[in-house]
């Protein structure tokens, strides 16, 4: 019976306490930080020390190169240049992310939501067919649109047939394309948090919302969608962050002019100018996080168990 | 019709509430729901008079939450049909229905306050100003101080209020209650019941309670419906199930009887003259089950009605008389004391007595004599199994 049940849960809990001595109550304590060594040391190694090191170059003197070395300056300079310099390809990145995030969104949502609900025995397989295309690699996923998105190819002499293109039309080489690869790419990363958290929606709030005079539709809206926002949140900022700063979508399937700022900086580490291709990099950085850190109070799911 | 109502058709208690089938009465006919393998409610006739209380009481997997989600909308009838008044509901949309339903689960939002909770069905019936009626509402099952809470800072109890007062603020025609105690302890259990039978009491909207707990079925309803194995086994007040259980099955599951085969000798004016293992013992002649007026029959009495005496010492003026038991067991539980008693044939038949001081208490190995009033018998037809609705210990 249910009042039992709680009974020998609670006991050890109560009693562990009481029978453990203070001495080894501090050992345990000890047992913890030991325990936290590995990770720490491995953010320390990994992620301090680089990020120190990439603002450190970000102020570096241009005016050195790699052969000479350069001279840390404090050139807070570099920042006002890379801005001023890059600021269309960093307001590209973010259109481009953002609108590769939405898209995410609207093909991820309905996605989730039927391996969730609706596949029933096929829930696993669709789930392998989700995480598949990570078995190729990134480049060859992205290289076969170019084949697939080409000007010789099924898709566009259909839409030319269909007058959405104009006879010298083309899907390559365009904003689109960029940013088709880029939904394509990181749209398990918006699948993959949905399914679970609207997995574990208990199929009796909906029913207790159907019960309470709410249409299906009305069902969704306010109880499932609510719900499944950990699952959004998540699928968003893991789509949103890696896109902005992509540069192998634009790289194959863009133009000159649908360059992003991962280019620039990939551009700009490759010609030997560190310090500004650092500064870009720390811009970025931050223009992600201040943007992330509004999304997340705004969409307030913190409140959510 | 599967009901088989004792002496009198009609729901006695209930039928002031109205005659059934007028009205806004919930009416069932011919309901039936079968699922792949099994069906779950076989061809069910039911009415639930406006404004009762009425329990639907049964072992699990008896069908009475399959009876209950079709009036709730959430699952469809396979054949029959159910009409709340005037209007067939039997297909209709759960959210168009004036039904509301406390989940077994309670199925809180999680992501919603208490007064928004509450306020949900008032909200998607497109009410502006629910703030006066959550604060009413939430008064009346004393949790108005929780208002801004969420579901998961709450104890099972007050949740268990919360979904009641969110079903009950819609003042649906009918509320449908799933086992809604059954999540807390005894003592809340208990609280609970009678809280429940006050608020139904105070709001006058009928009230259909799903259990497996006899004893809450009989404290809270004005009439219980014993359903098993997908049907309804008997109907009746909590009194009259009791009392004069129809079958085998009733008689076990409400309560504990003891059943004896005996044999139905002949009539004594308005008596029967029943013989059992060569005893003669009578039994008012209204108190037979159908089926069970003549030949084998199943001798029926509840434990706290039989009075256990030292062997050989008369019993009260009246009573019927079963010699020769031997007492093999005896607990003693505070406000009675149960006797097991050995039959000369082998049978333990089960005797409660009060522990009123008027009588010595018996010691195990006493030689005993065991008897009962007439008008205590009740009769079963001998074809239905003894142990029908037996509940072990703890359920």
């Amino acid at each position: 019976m249910s009042a039992a049940g709680h009974l020998p849960g609670s006991e050890p809990a109560t009693d562990v306490p009481a029978a453990v001595p203070a001495a080894q109550g501090r050992r345990r304590g000890l047992a913890g930080y030991l325990l936290l060594l590995p990770g720490g040391a491995w953010l320390a190694l990994f992620f301090v020390v680089p990020t120190l090191t990439l603002v450190a170059t970000s102020l570096y003197d241009p005016a050195g190169s790699l052969q000479l070395g350069y001279q840390m300056t404090w050139h807070w300079q570099n920042y006002l240049e890379s801005i001023s310099d890059y600021s269309p390809q960093l307001v590209r990145s973010l259109l481009y992310a953002l609108s590769a995030t939405v898209a995410c969104m609207l093909l991820g949502y309905p996605l989730a939501y039927a391996i969730a609900f609706k596949a029933g025995r096929f829930k696993n397989l669709m789930l392998v067919a989700v995480i598949a295309p990570f078995f190729t690699s990134f480049l060859v996923r992205t290289l076969s649109w170019q084949y697939i998105l080409g000007d010789n190819e099924a898709v566009v002499s259909v839409l030319r047939t269909l007058h959405v293109l104009g006879p010298d039309g083309h899907l390559l080489a365009t904003p689109f394309a960029v940013v088709t690869g880029i939904t394509y790419n990181f749209l398990p990363f918006m699948v993959l948090p949905l399914y679970a958290s609207l997995e574990k929606i208990d199929g009796r709030l909906v029913e207790a919302a159907a019960d309470l005079y709410s249409s299906p539709f009305t069902a969704f809206r306010t109880v499932t969608l609510p719900l499944s926002m950990p699952g959004l949140v998540a699928g968003t900022l893991l789509t949103f962050i890696p896109a902005a700063g992509d540069y192998i979508n634009a790289e194959l399937l863009g133009n000159p002019t649908t360059r992003m700022v991962g280019n620039e900086i990939q551009d700009l580490f490759a010609a030997g100018d560190y310090p500004t291709a650092s500064s870009l990099s720390v811009t970025l950085m931050a223009a992600i996080v201040v943007l992330v850190f509004v999304y997340v109070r705004r969409a307030g799911t913190e409140e959510l168990v | 019709m599967s009901v088989a109502t004792s002496s009198d058709p009609a729901q006695p208690d209930a039928a002031a509430a109205g005659t059934p089938g007028t009205g806004e009465d919930l009416v069932l006919t011919g309901v039936t729901k079968r699922f792949a393998t099994f069906t779950a409610v076989d061809d069910l006739d039911l009415t639930v008079p406006q404004g009762s209380f009425f329990a639907l009481l049964g072992p699990s997997g008896c069908g009475k939450t399959t009876t209950l989600r079709m009036v709730a909308g959430l699952e469809e009838p396979t054949e029959g049909s159910i009409r709340l008044g005037q209007q067939d509901i039997t297909r209709l949309k759960p959210y168009k229905r004036p039904v509301n339903t406390v989940f077994q689960s309670y199925a809180l939002f999680p992501h919603l306050t208490i007064a928004d909770n509450v306020a949900f069905g008032l909200r998607r019936r497109g009410r502006k100003q629910v703030a006066e009626d959550v604060r009413r509402m939430l008064e009346l099952v004393e949790l108005g101080d929780l208002a801004g809470r969420r579901p998961a800072q709450l104890s099972g109890g007050q949740q268990q209020r919360v979904a009641l007062a969110r079903a009950l603020i819609n003042q649906p025609q009918v509320l449908l209650l799933d086992e809604p105690l059954g999540a807390l302890d005894l003592k809340l259990r208990r609280q609970m019941q009678i809280e429940l039978k006050r608020i139904q009491t105070e709001v006058g909207l009928t009230f259909v309670h799903v259990t497996h707990d006899q004893e809450e079925a009989m404290t809270m309803a004005d009439t219980v419906a014993v359903m098993n194995a997908g049907r309804i086994e008997q109907l009746g007040s909590p009194e009259e199930l009791y009392e004069s259980p129809a079958t085998t099955f009733v008689a076990n599951f409400l309560g504990q009887s003891n059943l004896v085969s005996g044999r139905v000798s002949g009539r004594d004016g308005e008596r029967l003259v029943l013989d059992v293992h060569g005893h003669r013992v009578a039994a008012s002649g209204d108190r037979a089950a159908p089926g069970a007026a003549d030949g084998d029959v199943w001798v029926g009495v509840r434990p706290e009605k039989v009075v256990a005496t030292a062997s050989g010492t008369p019993g009260p003026d009246g009573c019927g008389t079963l010699p020769g038991g031997t007492v093999t067991d005896v607990s003693f539980v505070g406000v009675s004391t149960q006797y097991l008693v050995r039959m000369p044939w082998g049978q333990e038949l089960t005797v409660f007595a009060q522990n009123d001081g008027s009588a010595a208490r018996l010691v195990h190995g006493a030689p005993v004599d065991l008897h009962w009033r007439p008008e205590h018998t009740f009769l079963l037809d001998a074809a239905q199994d003894a142990r029908a609705g037996v509940q072990r210990e703890g359920e």
